[in-house]
């Protein structure tokens, strides 16, 4: 069990920031995010877009953001718990219990959820069938891949971790591709290869179908495939692969007994605490009149919440404001040397 | 302005006068129309706010799909030869009577 000041979900900008702040008024936190990186969003959507609104930055792009950031709470050590994710809450004495999905507790007065528009699962299959087999033949990422030695294993998709793992696979497994049009948006490399891998037969390559339907009895045997014009093929398959990019799903805050309009969490605009005491809400996933899904909004909405977050987890202190440039005490704790 | 239809996967039909400018997909969340979810807010890098444009017709009339659009649909739930993402079209008066058609979900 790790006993902290705050528990913040989600470690993109908002998150980060918010942080910072907290660090700068002399509270711990831990940082919990689904992904295997740091940086939200702004790392998995858009690494190489240019953002033109950050104040008094002209230009960056959301790597360099995130980096930046990084850096700037690095004095404060704060630990990482990446591509984990927290599943329940609990109130015991006023204080949360916090539990993630691989098992890590957390004790905390607070809880800021940063969470953007929810974590970050991969999009999957729209037939209903292939949940069934969902993990064990019908997967969407590849933790081990010398389960596929030998096998048929039919690949969906038109992107890079599509194409790449049918290039990969095709050594030592019988490769199908399917993708539902001639164009890939996979690196030119890739797509070039592909082709070469099609027309020497070492893989089937099917455009202009999609998934129809799995079958099997008991284990996977086939997948069914469709064109857009009603034909279909049908397909041996030991192992179906999905590789659709990923989407945003609220998951497990929904499941909090928190106030939600649609999928955003309303806060009051004092300290971005919801309904629910201790637990506070910024940047994208939350909700008030006037609210900006605006990377600064963030950054404001993470510098009040975390003085929110002083009043729970030092109750018997009052929190002095003070500025960076001016105070030892930060100073000291972002240990500057003069 | 233009007059837009918006049909759910249900059938329920939805109409709303959409400004020029905006996006016929800020047309139905200001509008609160179901359907369309626009997760990444109209930044052509989530495919939530998938949509058909079943009249033949109509699909040419529209502007052409830029760089990206057709790499996000791949993503999208259950993409066919007439899906747009509604961000990328643009109202303007050329687009009045507009149809178009909400998939089964999302996501």
């Amino acid at each position: 069990m790790i006993k902290t000041d705050v528990v913040i979900i989600g470690a993109g900008p908002t998150g980060l920031f918010c942080a910072h702040q907290l660090g700068i008024i002399g509270l711990k936190c831990e940082i919990v995010d689904n992904l295997d990186k740091i940086g939200g969003q702004c790392i998995e959507l858009y690494p190489d877009k240019p953002i033109y609104d950050i104040p008094a930055v002209p230009k960056c792009t959301g790597e360099e953001l995130t980096n930046n950031l990084i850096e700037q709470i690095k004095p404060f050590n704060f630990n990482f718990h990446l591509s984990d994710r927290v599943q329940e809450l609990k109130n015991e004495n006023n204080k949360w219990l916090v539990k993630t999905l691989n098992g890590k507790e957390f004790e905390t007065p607070n809880i800021v959820i940063a969470g953007g528009v929810g974590s970050f699962e991969p999009r999957k299959f729209p037939t209903k069938s292939a949940e069934k087999y969902d993990g064990k033949s019908v997967l969407y990422s590849i933790k081990d891949k010398t389960i596929f030695k030998d096998k048929s294993v039919v690949i969906f998709g038109g992107g890079d971790s599509a194409l790449d793992w049918a290039i990969e696979l095709s050594n030592s497994s019988k490769v199908t591709l399917v993708h539902r049009r001639d164009e890939f948006r996979g690196a030119p490399a890739s797509v070039q290869k592909i082709k070469e891998l099609s027309d020497n037969n070492t893989i089937d390559l099917i455009t202009k179908y999609s998934i129809k339907d799995v079958k099997g009895n008991g284990s996977l045997e086939s997948v069914e495939i469709k064109s857009e014009s009603g034909e279909s093929k049908v397909i041996k398959a030991d192992y179906v692969l999905g590789f659709f990019g990923l989407i945003m799903q609220l998951g497990p805050i929904a499941e909090w007994g928190l106030n939600l309009d649609k999928k955003t969490i309303p806060v009051n605009t004092e300290n971005f605490e919801t309904n629910k005491k201790g637990i506070f809400a910024i940047g994208d996933i939350c909700t008030y009149p006037g609210k900006l899904k605006l990377i600064l909004s963030g950054f404001h909405e993470g510098a009040l919440a975390a003085r929110g977050c002083f009043k729970y987890a030092r109750p018997d202190e009052k929190y002095r404001f003070e500025f960076t440039t001016a105070s030892s005490t930060i100073k000291d704790r972002l240990g500057v040397k003069e | 302005m233009a007059k837009i239809k918006y049909i759910e996967f249900n059938g329920t039909e939805h109409e709303a006068d959409v400004a020029n400018g905006l996006s016929v997909m800020e047309g139905a969340i200001q509008n609160d129309i179901p359907g369309i979810d626009a997760d990444c807010g109209g930044g052509m890098s989530c495919a939530t706010c998938h949509v058909y444009i079943s009249d033949d017709e109509w699909f040419r009339k529209l502007p052409e799909k830029e760089m990206g659009e057709d790499d996000m649909l791949d993503q999208a739930f259950e993409p066919k030869s007439n899906s747009r993402l509604s961000c990328q079209l643009i109202v303007s008066d050329d687009l009045d009577g507009l149809t178009v058609h909400m998939p089964e979900k999302q996501v």
